[in-house]
């Protein structure tokens, strides 16, 4: 059977204004205990901006709390808050 | 990033720790203080310095044994008593002789304990008998704090491994295989000896809420050690003896009655008033709870609106920062102030975790298991009602263990074809066109779990749970895809998860008899102590399924008298205390 392309909402929301990935930081992406987070690339391949690929949050916090630049929002997960 | 490659490189240390939570790190440090040359490498799905259960800190220890305030006695007593009389009380009481001075290190390390004005340690009391709860100011550095000593030890660190199976040869350890979570490569580890903290199994039991990770414990806490130990042939003991929480509705997260309790916070049922005496986390408490929905006394609630201003404003400022800081946003979502409302609370989904219970792999005072060379720590391994004081404890404990073991021995000879074996395992989902993705194999998975295995228990709920795990496990193995090594990690993850729940339904099957309130209380049956006052060991079968073995419980270092048995089972309060 074939897979579908469902969408969700996701909690984590990154200001692209804050956010220095850049300028290769990567601080959230490494943190998350769930591994949810990645870089957004260009078309070049260069990193411009962290944000949430997989809707598999624990809510717990340190992509949030350890942004060198306070670009990182934990919301509550929509099924949840 | 994610994309599947083909790869094995292979590894050899002394000590392989699996876990870097809470227990790992603990044992990393104490092993290589112990013995400098000794090389330990420390190895975590996620990143050490967020991972596992006190990602973001811990609010307090919840059973400090400090002089002054309890004995190693009392506490043994106390946790035999609140577990049934299903301990083995050598590890319990090791515990409680040897956690001050792992308090008295978490302080070098900078984790600062309250003090009074006397400059004691401020001890509050929150369990049924004893006083063992002592808050943490700057509880949310805990992981910070860890990570500077694994630095400064020099363990080495190897980050976004998922160990997948344990590798035995010649009777002993030899060994894991891992795979890493983002690109899918090999990573063999030959050791002397493993010491596994792999935490909980958070995901067993689905949330009310329907997602997946809106679990109690940290939802990367997916099972993976009690399966593999499982696999290794280790015994694991009491899994019948469920975790099973109350928690803030919803948000699944505590309700914290730890910390709220000692400023006069309780639990309350509807009308606002008292109903359980104790609002320490037992089997037996959570029964009470469930009394009080069936009785249509419901819902239950954290009460604190009767609370002083400065004393709800301390509890926030508490709450909101340490373990889990986003119950703030939650309650402010919801436009729920502790000042004016009660916080609506719920009975949690079932996993297994020793942090609260008692069930988790096998292991003896010096945390070793029923492998040679295998050890287990923290919420996995089955002393129980562990915490975060416990999973340090017991995790250098195991380190220390682990380097005395290691001294005599080499590495232990596997079959090589093991490893190809487990490539082909885990390979499978990658390997398949299209299929079923692992988030609905799990979540299928944990919907029969609490259809079939949320107590009450009924033998012909679980005997229909083991067919459908059957046949979820069917789709599992023959039709799970993947498309990118991270789905590769939670198809992995799946798998563990079926595991469990297969575990879960057998364990509670075997042991014919009601124990440990609410946790195991199968309805068609009493308690039993002259056939079942013991432990349950369950292993590998020659069959690959499940098999069990009673234990006898050693015998007691610390007797309990005849009236104080059932001071856990007497928790309810009474109409004139409710009336006051």
């Amino acid at each position: 059977m074939p897979l579908a392309q469902t969408s969700t909402i996701v909690p984590v929301v990154v200001d692209d204004a804050l956010c220095i990935a850049d300028k290769g930081c990567t601080v959230c992406v490494d943190v998350c205990p769930l591994d949810v987070l990645r870089i957004v690339e260009g078309p070049d391949g260069s990193p411009v901006t962290a944000h949430m690929k997989y809707d598999e949050c624990w809510y717990c916090m340190p992509c949030e709390a350890d942004c060198p630049t306070g670009a990182v929002t934990v919301n509550l997960p929509f099924l949840l808050k | 990033m994610d994309e599947i490659l083909d790869g094995t490189t292979q590894i050899d240390c002394d000590i392989l720790i699996i876990g870097g939570g809470t227990a790992g790190p603990m044992a990393a440090i104490k092993a290589k203080r112990k013995n400098p040359n000794a090389n330990v490498v420390l190895l975590d799905k996620a990143n050490v310095k967020r991972s596992g259960a006190i990602s973001m800190g811990m609010d307090g220890l919840n059973n400090s044994v400090i002089p002054g305030y309890a004995t190693p006695e009392q506490y043994t007593k106390e946790i035999t008593i609140a577990n049934d009389g299903i301990v083995d009380q050598k590890a319990v009481y090791r515990y409680a002789e040897e956690c001050y001075s792992i308090i008295e290190e978490l302080d070098q390390f900078g984790i600062r304990f309250q003090k009074d004005q006397n400059g004691e340690y401020d001890v509050k009391k929150v369990h049924h008998i004893g006083t063992y709860v002592l808050p943490m100011p700057n509880g949310d550095t805990v992981k910070k704090a860890l990570y500077r000593q694994l630095r400064k030890a020099r363990i080495n660190i190897v980050n976004r491994y998922m160990a997948t199976r344990l590798l035995t040869g010649e009777g002993r350890i030899a060994g894991a295989i891992c795979v890493n979570t983002r690109t899918a490569e090999f990573l063999v580890v030959r050791a002397k000896a493993v010491i596994m903290s792999l935490g909980a199994a958070g995901r067993l039991g689905l949330p009310s809420s329907g997602y997946l990770y809106g679990t109690y414990e940290n939802a990367s806490n997916s099972g993976e050690g009690y399966s593999m130990a499982y696999h290794a042939g280790a015994g694991l003991a009491n899994l019948e003896c469920f975790q099973i929480n109350p928690l803030i509705k919803d948000y699944n997260g505590p309700a914290c009655a730890y910390v709220a309790g000692p400023m006069g916070g309780y639990t309350s049922n509807a009308q606002g008033e008292r109903f359980i005496e104790c609002d320490y986390w037992s089997g037996q408490m959570m029964q009470e709870f469930y009394d009080e929905l069936q009785g249509g006394k419901g819902p239950v609630y954290l009460k604190l609106n009767h609370l002083a201003e400065e004393t709800v404003a301390e509890i926030e400022r508490v709450l909101h920062i340490v373990e889990r800081p986003t119950r703030g946003h939650f309650h402010k979502g919801r436009g729920t102030d502790y000042r004016t409302d009660m916080i609506e609370m719920h009975i949690s989904e079932i996993g297994f975790c020793s942090g609260h219970s008692a069930s988790g792999v096998f292991v003896d005072e010096r945390a070793r298991t029923t492998i040679d060379g295998l050890y287990a720590a923290g919420d996995m391994a089955n002393v129980p009602h562990n915490y975060m004081l416990g999973a340090f404890t017991n995790g250098a404990f195991a380190g220390l263990d682990a380097v005395d073991f290691v001294k005599d021995v080499d590495f232990a000879n596997f079959d090589m074809g093991e490893v190809d074996a487990e490539r082909t395992r885990v390979l499978a989902p990658t390997k398949r066109d299209d299929g079923v993705p692992p988030n609905q194999i799990e979540y299928k998975t944990r919907r029969f779990v609490n259809d079939y295995l949320q107590p009450p228990k009924v033998t012909a709920k679980m005997e229909l749970a083991q067919r459908r795990f059957e046949e979820v496990r069917d789709d599992m193995e023959n039709q799970m895809y993947v498309r990118d090594s991270h789905e590769l990690m939670r198809s992995l993850e799946a798998s563990a998860i079926m595991d469990c729940a297969d575990m879960a339904a057998a364990a509670s099957l075997y042991r014919t008899e009601s124990r440990w309130g609410l946790y195991h209380n199968r309805v068609e049956y009493e308690r039993d102590d002259e056939n079942w006052f013991c432990h349950t060991i369950l292993t590998k079968g020659e069959d690959g399924k499940p098999a069990h073995a009673k234990k006898t419980v050693d015998d007691y270092i610390v007797e309990i008298d005849d009236d104080e048995k059932d001071a856990y089972n007497n928790q309810r309060v009474t109409k004139t205390v409710a009336a006051e």
